[in-house]
């Protein structure tokens, strides 16, 4: 089996060819936006981050705006600052031009105030737009997917029928020889002793089990229950009752395939298969963070109803719940309640979401590409603003 | 076929209905090798859990074969198991507060 990609200079191939419209820190966001609205073939990300943090989250916000600029899904990259924030745009163009991209800058303060960036922005990235246009789909394997795994708000449908058929996915990628990330660590605890079983060996299995107690404790010192936060409302209003259940439903979508690494947030895995990485489980910070690992799909399944998509790393929502199913066509791509009934396996069930995977991949927009509705994006912090 | 409820391991202490389940009415299901029935002591919401024994307070709450939380009061068989009955054992900053 194949998918139709678009190949990349240095390695990876992108499902999507978008020119990336990146603002470098809160204070770029307006005039990313204006540029990203005028031209065909742009989209902007934009964040809260990348100012008056302590050098911890600043380096973070650097290197994942260098990772979603090498993202294969951008064709180029446009990097938009306000000129006296303390993010790094140079550093960040520099590290993005060294895949062989076309990367541009705009500075606010240097070019005159936003109307003056925001003309000069939409004549590069037009240019940019028709370059990117000229590149053809072209066939490659799936080894050259990396799948992001993600599932929000859940109900019980996501951990008996959903999340196990994504886990079925993510084994037939890893089996073709892709690479499968599952992040939302918060949503390893009290299942993270089923996971580490999964562990390539005791030293990776430790790495996993050292980020979920990160986690958990830096929820404790706040001094609450989680619960209402994790589970959250509408999980518990879906019948899930503790963070346990919860994490024993999401574990799933790891499938069987063993985990062969453990990497901090946004951290681009060097290895093929199934790997961990940092995440909260909220969906603007946990589909950045794929996207910053080089995440070129993402399978979201949901019990409820998440519309949440990225601006451009294509999303596959699917749920398990008959009810969501009928409600929210709009922002479903795929039903799995066939698996609850009983009429389908997860074996057939993850077979047909494969398929469904490589049309996306191949360019068959998802629901929230075409509702628009992509706008999930932050940059995970751990300290505070100052 | 439609299925009332699902439990997943043999071991589990509660089932999560895949039905609107009424309260009185007994309901068949699957359970591992044999079929169950329980009658409702309530009415339980499609994605709900009930108790398919009788659970002691202080007991763990089994589900996929897994500790996923302490029964907070006895709990009936046929019973609603949620939130109302079920505590958390992880992430509870709360009892790390009063000393616990």
């Amino acid at each position: 089996m194949e998918f139709l990609g678009y190949e990349r200079e240095q390695g990876g191939v992108g499902t999507r060819n978008y020119v990336g419209i990146l603002s470098t820190v809160i204070c770029g966001n307006e005039v990313a936006e204006k540029i990203a609205s005028q031209v065909k073939g742009a989209t902007a990300f934009l964040h809260h981050q990348g100012c008056c943090q302590t050098p911890v989250d600043i380096n973070r916000v650097n290197d994942a705006l260098i990772g979603l600029g090498k993202n294969p899904n951008l064709a180029s990259v446009l990097l938009v600052s306000l000129g006296c924030e303390s993010t790094n745009i140079h550093q960040v163009a520099d590290a993005v031009a060294a895949t062989g991209k076309r990367v541009e800058t705009v500075l606010i303060q240097e070019e005159g105030g936003a109307a003056r960036s925001v003309a000069r922005g939409i004549l590069l990235a037009q240019d940019m737009a028709a370059e990117a246009s000229a590149q053809k789909r072209a066939p490659f394997p799936l080894s050259e997917l990396v799948l992001g795994l993600k599932c929000g708000s859940s109900d019980t449908t996501s951990g008996l029928s959903a999340n196990p058929v994504v886990g079925i996915l993510s084994d037939l990628i890893v089996e073709a020889g892709g690479t499968s990330i599952l992040g939302e660590v918060t949503e390893f605890i009290g299942a993270e002793h089923l996971l580490a079983k999964h562990a390539k060996d005791e030293e990776t299995a430790r790495k996993m089990l050292a980020l979920v107690e990160r986690m958990e404790n830096r929820a404790i010192q706040m001094g609450f229950d989680i619960r209402g936060g994790q589970p959250t409302g509408g999980n518990i209003k879906g019948g899930l009752t503790t963070i346990e259940e919860k994490s024993l439903g999401a574990i799933a979508k790891a499938g069987n395939s063993p985990f062969q690494a453990v990497y901090e947030y946004g951290v681009k895995p060097d290895v093929k298969g199934l790997v961990v990485m940092d995440s909260p489980g909220r969906e603007p910070e946990i589909l950045t963070g794929l996207a910053a690992a080089g995440a070129n799909v993402i399978a979201f399944t949901t019990g409820r109803g998440a519309p949440q998509g990225f601006p451009f790393v294509p999303v596959i929502k699917l749920t398990g719940n008959e009810k969501t199913w009928r409600n929210l066509k709009d922002h479903m791509d795929f039903s799995v309640s066939s698996v609850m009934e009983g009429a389908e396996t997860l074996e057939e069930a993850g077979k047909r979401l494969l398929r469904e995977l490589v049309d996306v991949a191949s360019g068959k927009m998802t629901k929230a590409e075409i509702s628009g509705y992509t706008s999930s994006m932050d940059i995970y912090m751990v300290g505070p603003v100052i | 076929m439609k299925q009332n409820a699902i439990m997943i391991k043999a071991q589990d202490n509660v089932a999560t209905a895949l039905r609107d389940l009424d309260a009185g009415q007994t309901y068949q299901f699957v359970a591992g090798k044999e079929t169950l029935g329980v009658t409702m002591k309530e009415p339980i919401d499609y994605g709900h859990k009930f108790a398919t024994v009788d659970i002691p307070k202080g007991a763990d709450i089994i589900k996929y074969g897994e500790v996923m939380g302490r029964a907070t009061a006895h709990i009936p068989r046929g019973a609603h198991a949620h939130v109302q009955n079920i505590e958390s054992l992880r992430g509870r900053g709360d009892l790390k507060k009063k000393g616990d």
